[in-house]
């Protein structure tokens, strides 16, 4: 009996076509995008200015408030200018444009491939040094890393849990960097078990990648505290509390986070770049983008610098202009859809996403029957039918009374959905209006 | 037999008499002394309860009024001039004189001034949208043409126009109540005074980036280039965060702005058709 989540799930096709293709390096675009803003909280303040020599790796926008991260330049040459880019939304949001010149990495940096496997930095040393590498959390949320490995006072941390369960349809580029990285990942795990202090790591892996799980069995072997478990395939186990409960049987309390119950969750990607960071001096300046889709006939994962546009990915993987409907930033469940194809990649784009036109349009919606499938697949117990209603006229005071903060918005609901309702946006809509209320309420008092 | 009869008839008329001289005192006691210019105010309110007033409903601002005792920062924008003399009437208090004021659209952002780049097919509502994208056009101030506004007009005062995409403001039905106002995410309808004849001059944009990423996605757009505010002689344009806004207290309507501006941002409303003037003949000359 595989282990898995009790409340609500759903399951989806799949669809991992991209899961035996070996990562290939992207070739270095003429110019790159960053934002300054790739990770949740405040956007990083520019340290260079226009005009400005870059080398790759160095620090071009630092850490501006408590939760907030360093963006390093992944490519070198000149900064050309500080200027708004557009996001996957449209909308303009801060960021500096670099062209590329030649490869030139900083000095710091170790660029050998073998691995380092003794850990000499010590518990804040290690901290530091994922703070300073700019490190976010590779699964999407992009939570800066060190933030979490600080275990708040009076909490204790006893079991990290390394989350390489990809439930996502269609993404594979956790699944290939278990595959091609399983002793830099282990080494990762183990840099993060001393930052914690914790001397039990749990690497949890749907059973939808069983040679990812026999290759990381083998290598923990030998390893004392790390072990790899097998979980039944559920969307959304990939979800922080989801995964918890389904690996240590724990319940993260409404509102909280998982500190609360001792445990701390990390992307498989971020025990790499931990990695990377840690050992080799490497600032997170490129990310595993898996480029995948219904009607592709070469899906790709591809090793990118921060900061390539998604259409030179398109490019690459040579997709006609008429297969492109729609393209999606992240898996098809919660994923954001792309407003132009001259956004770049960050450091949360774990995939791009391509979807056939007649596929992407939405089913009209149908009057609710009343059906209660939303409510039974919700995997926080919630009731999705009653948010967006309550949502929908406007009722934000009992929309907060009805928990909508703790929806992590994965969709199921909207998935199940037999009448096609847009259940979740109008959640989205609610939750956001609810948070704001929230806010200004802790802000006044 | 006709004894209960009676018997019951009298207790019940006793107790009745008993309690009609109670409820009498108690109502005499607990009494509420209301105005009764509130009810006099209340009755001459167009009682749509639209909120355009700032106020809770008709009620509660003609409440307000008399708690005050003058109209002094108080207006129902529905009843307008002859509602305020009729409650000053009532008050005995002399009320100045507001400028009557209507709803304007500042967006021109038709498909064919800003062509559409993608497509969207969630729910229709723009407060939603705002949230989620730019928009259909690109432009992340324009109108999304979802109609919210119209949804929340009371007066039946809007519609959408299917061609263009855009709000329409009827003028007539327009009582300047303000819900619109509220209601667009993005704060492109403003309450702008009428004018002399209904004639007036407005920016039809209100995009604040640059002029050359304004003109990316829509040809009409306000690019922030300082004409109207050179060739305005009353002051009266502002130019802030590349985008210029016509102050409707100073503007006297000479129409320079809405010739010189180059992306036809500025829009004059009933006004007659221009005559070739003097200078425009000379233009002519000299480009001849």
């Amino acid at each position: 009996m595989l282990k898995t989540f009790k409340m609500g799930g759903v399951h989806p096709p799949e669809m991992k076509i991209a899961g035996n293709r070996e990562i290939k390096v992207m070739p270095i675009p003429g110019k790159v995008f960053i934002p300054l803003n790739q990770h949740l909280g405040v956007p990083a303040m520019p340290v260079v200015k226009k005009g400005d020599e870059v080398k790759t790796g160095q620090l071009i926008a630092r850490s501006a408030a408590f939760i907030s991260a360093n963006i390093h330049a992944p490519v070198s040459g000149k900064i050309v200018s500080l200027e708004d880019i557009t996001d996957h939304s449209g909308y303009r949001k801060p960021g500096m444009v670099i062209e590329v010149a030649g490869d030139v990495w900083d000095e710091s940096i170790d660029r050998d491939t073998g691995l380092k496997d003794t850990i000499v930095l010590s518990q804040e040393e290690i901290i530091q040094k994922i703070a300073e590498m700019g490190i976010v959390g590779l699964g999407g949320a992009t939570f800066p890393t060190h933030i979490k490995m600080m275990v708040p006072k009076g909490k204790k941390a006893d079991v990290l849990i390394i989350n390489g369960v990809e439930c996502e349809p269609y993404l594979t580029s956790d699944h290939r960097l278990m595959l091609e990285k399983g002793e830099e990942i282990i080494v990762g795990t183990r840099i993060l078990m001393k930052a914690l202090g914790v001397n039990r790591a749990i690497i949890g892996i749907e059973n939808n990648k069983p040679d990812a799980i026999v290759h990381l069995t083998t290598l923990v072997k030998n390893l004392d505290g790390i072990e790899v478990a097998a979980l039944k395939v559920k969307y959304p186990q990939g979800g922080e509390k989801q995964l918890i409960k389904a690996l240590t049987g724990r319940e993260v309390p409404s509102g909280k986070l998982p500190i609360e119950v001792g445990c701390v969750v990390d992307n498989i990607g971020t025990a790499f770049a931990v990695y990377e960071a840690v050992q080799k001096n490497k600032p997170l300046i490129e990310r595993i983008v898996t480029v995948t889709g219904p009607e592709i006939d070469h899906p790709a994962n591809y090793l990118v610098r921060i900061g390539t546009p998604v259409s030179d990915l398109i490019k690459q993987s040579a997709i006609p202009e008429e297969k492109i409907g729609k393209l999606i930033s992240g898996g098809p469940m919660m994923g954001k859809s792309l407003n132009s194809m001259d956004v770049p990649v960050t450091k949360g784009t774990s995939g791009i996403l391509v979807i056939p036109e007649y596929q992407a349009s939405r089913v009209p919606a149908r009057v609710c029957i009343r059906c209660g499938r939303c409510i039974s697949v919700c995997p926080m117990g919630l009731e999705p039918y009653l948010l967006s209603a309550l949502a929908y006229n406007t009722n934000w005071e009992q929309l907060e009374t009805e928990k909508i903060m703790d929806c992590m918005e994965c969709g199921s609901c909207h998935y199940t959905c037999p009448s096609g309702r847009p259940l979740l946006d109008y959640i989205r809509l609610g939750k956001s209006r609810t948070g704001q209320i929230i806010r200004s309420r802790i802000n006044k008092s | 037999m006709i004894s209960t009869i009676i018997i019951a008839v009298t207790a019940m008329a006793f107790i009745g008499v008993i309690a009609a001289i109670i409820l009498y005192y108690v109502a005499q006691k607990f009494k509420v002394i209301e105005d009764p210019k509130i009810d006099e105010i209340a009755e001459q309110l167009p009682g749509a309860n639209c909120g355009g007033c700032g106020f809770a409903g008709c009620r509660n601002f003609a409440e307000t009024i008399v708690k005050s005792g003058s109209m002094e920062g108080l207006n129902c924008p529905v009843g307008g001039n002859s509602l305020r003399n009729i409650i000053g009437g009532i008050m005995g208090v002399q009320v100045t004189e507001t400028t009557p004021q209507v709803a304007v659209v500042r967006c021109n952002g038709n498909p064919a001034n800003a062509p559409l780049k993608v497509k969207y097919d969630g729910p229709f509502t723009c407060q939603f949208v705002h949230g989620l994208f730019a928009g259909e056009n690109g432009c992340p101030y324009g109108c999304l043409g979802l109609g919210d506004c119209v949804q929340a007009c009371k007066f039946d005062a809007m519609y959408m126009d299917l061609v263009t995409g855009l709000p329409v403001v009827i003028e007539e039905k327009c009582v300047a109540c303000g819900a619109c106002v509220k209601a667009c995410p993005r704060m492109i309808i403003e309450m702008r005074n009428k004018g002399p004849k209904g004639k007036r001059i407005f920016v039809s944009c209100v995009n604040r980036e640059k002029g050359v990423i304004a003109r990316k996605n829509c040809s009409v757009a306000c690019i922030g280039c300082n004409k109207c505010v050179k060739i305005c002689p009353h002051d009266a344009i502002i130019l802030e965060n590349n985008l210029a806004y016509i102050d409707y207290d100073k503007c006297k309507l000479c129409r320079k702005c809405v010739a010189e501006c180059p992306t036809d941002a500025i829009h004059e409303v009933a006004f007659p058709v221009r005559k070739p003037t003097a200078v425009s003949n000379e233009q002519l000359a000299m480009s001849n």
